[in-house]
């Protein structure tokens, strides 16, 4: 994948299919220990022991829909690639966490991207979720939470079109600013 | 922006949304974006950014929401268009360019883009 943002969107797909009603996303970037960590957190149902020591595998998958699946593999390897490393944790029924580390300089991470897709693909789920999503940079932070935003809006869908289109430019803004406090210092600047 | 300011602006948009709530309940005409890893590999991200421009734009209110794989992965991105009604119809290698003439043919004139439908099936009860 092009972008880590894209793998965002797989993990949050597979949150979906294991029927979690909450995800927790949290992006660290700690320019200091020079790492940049993924993790997403589901409620959903969980994966066996014997199933998450086989997830890895790209011929391993719990769908039946075809023989393959990609999505964790890809993103292990995204990690392995820049020096980090791909952690997986599930309990059956007590949902799954997945963490991901990055060398947050290394010359092959892939940069986080389009960032607002990931709202968008939290918002078009089918049921709606509750979601968490905290994107630090250093000290500064990002953090939205649905519950939150919903209590503000009463009854009002979060998918409704005007709210949809405000949180889009709110959650750009934010991390158009946090992208710029992660470049990399300019060398004699 | 403040923490503040921001929950102002929320108040202010619920408002706003409030006036136009009841014209937007159960329009009926879901389109479903396939956004499994093979889907967002083949661009679904982008189709599905594309889908929700497009229907802004022209002021359409449909129900967009994201699956996860179908097992056509050659065919990805997919795009099924369901209509209150009518069967689901589903396009595959569906691109950002060709999503104007899908919205325009299918949701607004009704008409099945045949060259790009892989299959039909019925539509879901909800």
């Amino acid at each position: 994948m092009i972008e880590l943002s894209l793998h965002l969107l797989d993990m949050i797909q597979n949150s979906i299919e294991a029927s979690a009603s909450k995800i927790e996303i949290r992006i660290d970037e700690d320019l200091q220990a020079d790492l940049l960590r993924i993790e997403i957190k589901d409620n959903g149902r969980g994966l066996s022991e014997e199933q998450t020591a086989r997830v890895l595998d790209p011929f391993y998958t719990t769908r039946k829909t075809r023989h393959v699946g990609l999505g964790l593999p890809l993103l292990s390897e995204a990690c392995r690639r820049c020096e980090g490393a791909l952690e997986i944790r599930s309990l059956p029924g007590a949902g799954t966490t997945i963490r991901g580390t990055f060398r947050h300089s290394h010359v092959d991470r892939a940069p986080l991207g389009d960032m607002t897709s990931v709202l968008l693909a939290l918002l078009l789920s089918e049921p709606p979720l509750d979601w968490l999503y905290i994107h630090r940079v250093d000290e500064e932070e990002f953090r939205l939470d649905s519950s939150e935003i919903q209590k503000e809006l009463m009854e009002i869908p979060l998918t409704h079109p005007k709210v949809r289109k405000w949180l889009m430019g709110f959650w750009a803004e934010a991390e158009n600013g946090l992208s710029i406090r992660a470049l990399p210092a300019r060398v004699g600047a | 922006m403040t923490k503040l300011k921001s929950v102002e602006e929320l108040k202010k948009i619920r408002d706003e949304a409030r006036k136009d709530l009841m014209s937007r309940v159960q329009t009926g005409t879901r389109i479903i974006i396939g956004m499994g890893t093979c889907g967002i590999a083949a661009g679904a991200r982008e189709v599905m950014q594309a889908v929700l421009k497009e229907l802004d734009n022209r002021k359409i209110e449909a129900h967009v929401e994201t699956v996860g794989c179908v097992g056509m992965c050659a065919k990805e991105p997919l795009v099924d268009v369901e209509q209150a009604g009518k069967s689901r119809v589903r396009y595959g290698n569906i691109t950002q360019e060709k999503v104007p003439r899908l919205i325009e043919e299918h949701l607004i004139r009704g008409q099945v883009i045949q060259e790009w439908a892989v299959s039909r099936m019925e539509a879901q009860k909800t």
